[in-house]
């Protein structure tokens, strides 16, 4: 039998296939499907290209404005007649005054800008003068003569927040159409604002307040800030980092070195990967469940928010370390046993070492979910608006505090459209706090593994 | 061969991995001063045999040990013995070279650290300095000793877990098939250190390369299926091997 087949191999062999320098019918369809496969690769990467692309465009061209703010030079007469009726100087008098009682001061000063500059206001009254200024604008001018009461009888320079339409008119949202049929702001006010411009006494500046006020009313999106919302995401983030890190690295390193390998822990491990895919609206019930009804913590304090992020952290750390402690080689475990080491010190001395890359970019992927995350925290109250900024931790942790996701949901529930560029802004204060993490992973990898 | 005492004596050691038998009924005594090589056919069961002097199977849940084996008349398995204390005793060198992926010196340090060798860094740099000129790598290594040690050559690393595993002033040397990931020349070097470290420890050495076991080893064990066959003076066992399957295997018919 394997004689025959020996002697005739040759003679087929030479038949069974055609020339190579012409492509028989199997490799043109194996070429073809591939050259498919490549083509519809390609497909797929531009059109998650083109989608970035329209997101990042539509949120930066949406958002960018928010960066900058529209200010006006004023100088404000601190009229003792209306602040200091009595002429005590009596700070509980003075503190009686309320912002209507500086809006009088505020138009005044408008008049007087408008002399200086040489602009005819005779088509505006007063009362539309003073419209033109922010309505935060009365609350800022009080702190300041509250905080310093010498000061009245004199004339201070302000840089005024103008109002929310003015500022839209020179970012492109208000226009003299849409302001005609608009009862916050007239054409009138728009054309004295351009004549402003010109005399220096409006001006456009980069917007630090963004970062730092908190959130403003309905009616004032122009004094709105995202200052307590970063205080209040910073504050979570520390308290997720603080408990998840230590607490899911603990656990990983119990459950994949020294935990037997049995049924209950199968479970664990299974209840684990479970968790990692539970909605996180679900955690935001467990908190408010536990949290706040059971053992009584305050409501919308970063507390409870960094208690419930955590939990949410939790299983995505736990499964990268175990996957991290997983991939260093069974050779380093062995070379330190080989030496005498105890099993705990094979682990924090070799084995943690060269799973540390994988943990940290693990915990910052699992803290920049956390950062983003919005469900849980409507849950538990972090929604309210607040103005007070947190105190200092520890205490100004139980205090109430926004968080950043969250303050850009309620500004896009908010009716002025000034709102929808502050809402963007918003997102893109975010999404550069999650950049900045993802880079400082990868950096942080590349670290670690470049040591050798 | 002189007089040498026994250092490790192994009665009736059975070996199971779950359900499988993986050595059985083996009797081997273990001289001092000695290299004993094991050699057999690949998943005989030399290495699982090997890893059961220094308890390294303790890391397999599903491995289970029988018999006894003693050290210098100590049963190591007994409930009262720590086997990191052992493993200090008992040294061990793996196949594929596995120097911690930290500098030269910490790779030989940290043995004499853990085990509070070393009072003041001038012993402990004296302590390294004699395991690398033991081990033969002092004279390529000494003027990078912060350099990492996995930056080495295969060999230098293999003579580096030597140097490691004789940092810590073992008894006993365990070797794991220390040459197969090594070329000709390294393996030649491999193999005159462990002449040379038969003058200060007992060697144990299991080797697929049956070149070797003749070159090195004064005893040696033949494994086959997880029966130690035969156990012997080298000499004997390759000129006159008393059983068929010795012989087989040899001259190269099974394994």
């Amino acid at each position: 039998m394997n004689d025959i087949t020996a002697a005739a191999a040759p003679e087929a062999a030479r038949k069974r296939h055609g020339s190579l320098l012409v492509q028989d019918a199997r490799t043109k369809t194996r070429n073809a499907s591939e050259t498919r496969f490549r083509r519809l690769g390609l497909l797929a990467v531009a059109l998650g290209m083109l989608a970035l692309v329209g997101l990042l465009g539509s949120i930066l061209s949406n958002g960018l404005s928010a960066f900058k703010q529209t200010y006006l030079q004023v100088e404000v007469f601190l009229d003792p007649a209306k602040l200091d009726k009595t002429g005590s100087g009596d700070l509980a008098q003075i503190a009686k005054v309320s912002t209507f009682g500086y809006a009088p001061l505020i138009q005044a000063a408008m008049q007087g800008a408008a002399k200086e500059a040489g602009v005819d206001t005779s088509a505006l009254p007063a009362k539309a003068l003073g419209q033109m200024v922010s309505k935060e604008a009365p609350a800022t001018l009080r702190n300041f003569v509250l905080a310093s009461p010498e000061k009245i009888g004199q004339t201070v320079s302000f840089s005024l927040l103008a109002n929310g339409r003015i500022d839209g008119y020179f970012k492109g949202r208000v226009t003299m159409e849409s302001a005609a049929l608009d009862r916050n702001i007239s054409p009138e006010q728009l054309a004295f604002a351009d004549q402003l411009k010109a005399a220096g006494v409006l001006e456009t500046k980069f917007n630090w307040a963004f970062f730092t006020a908190p959130d403003a009313s309905d009616t004032r999106p122009e004094a709105a800030g995202l200052g307590v919302a970063i205080l209040g995401s910073i504050y979570m983030m520390l308290i997720v980092l603080c408990l998840s890190l230590p607490l899911g690295v603990a656990a990983s390193i119990y459950l994949e070195e020294f935990a037997p390998k049995n049924r209950f822990t199968d479970l664990i491990e299974v209840n684990i990967s479970n968790l990692a895919a539970v909605p996180s609206i679900v955690f935001g019930i467990l908190g408010l469940a536990i949290f706040i009804n059971l053992v009584g913590l305050p409501q919308s304090a970063p507390i409870v928010g960094g208690l419930v992020l955590t939990l949410m952290t939790l299983p995505t750390i736990i499964i990268a370390t175990r996957a991290a402690l997983k991939s260093v080689p069974p050779s380093i475990r062995d070379a330190a046993l080989g030496v005498g080491a105890s099993k705990m010190q094979s682990i924090f001395h070799h084995v943690l070492p060269l799973a540390m890359p994988g943990i940290l970019t693990g915990a910052i992927i699992g803290l920049a979910q956390a950062l983003g995350e919005t469900a849980p925290l409507l849950l538990i109250g972090m929604v309210a608006f607040v103005r007070e900024y947190p105190a200092g931790p520890p205490e100004g942790l139980f205090d109430p505090a926004a968080a950043l996701p969250v303050q850009v949901y309620n500004w896009t529930q908010r009716g002025d459209p000034a709102f929808v560029e502050r809402a963007s802004g918003a997102i893109i204060v975010l999404l550069v706090f999650l950049i900045v993490m993802n880079t400082a992973a990868i950096l942080l990898r590349r670290k670690f593994e470049r040591r050798w | 061969m002189t007089q040498t005492s026994l250092k490790i004596t192994a009665r009736n050691c059975q070996v199971y991995y779950g359900e499988t038998h993986a050595i059985k009924d083996v009797s081997v005594d273990i001289a001092d001063n000695t290299v004993t090589a094991f050699i057999g056919p690949s998943g005989c069961g030399k290495s699982t045999f090997l890893r059961c002097l220094n308890r390294m199977n303790d890391t397999i849940d599903v491995c289970r040990v029988t018999g006894d084996i003693l050290l210098d008349g100590e049963d190591i398995y007994d409930a009262k013995v720590d086997p990191v204390q052992l493993r200090a005793k008992v040294g061990m060198v793996f196949q594929k070279p596995n120097p911690f992926p930290k500098s030269i010196y910490d790779n030989v340090a940290y043995g004499p650290k853990i085990h509070g060798l070393a009072r003041t860094k001038a012993e402990l740099d004296e302590i390294v300095e004699t395991a690398l000129k033991r081990a033969a790598l002092w004279g390529e290594v000494k003027d990078r000793l912060l350099a990492p040690g996995t930056g080495l050559s295969g060999g230098q690393q293999q003579r580096l877990c030597i140097a490691r595993a004789i940092a810590t002033s073992p008894e006993v040397l365990l070797m794991d098939e220390p040459c197969s990931a090594l070329d000709p020349i390294a393996t030649a070097q491999v193999e005159e250190l462990i002449d040379e470290l038969r003058r200060d420890y007992s060697v144990v050495i299991v080797t697929h390369s049956m070149q070797q076991a003749a070159r090195v080893s004064q005893k040696t064990a033949f494994f086959h299926l997880g029966n130690l066959v035969e156990f012997g003076d080298t000499s004997q066992i390759f000129t006159k091997p008393s059983d068929p399957r010795t012989e087989s295997y040899i001259t190269g018919r099974i394994g």
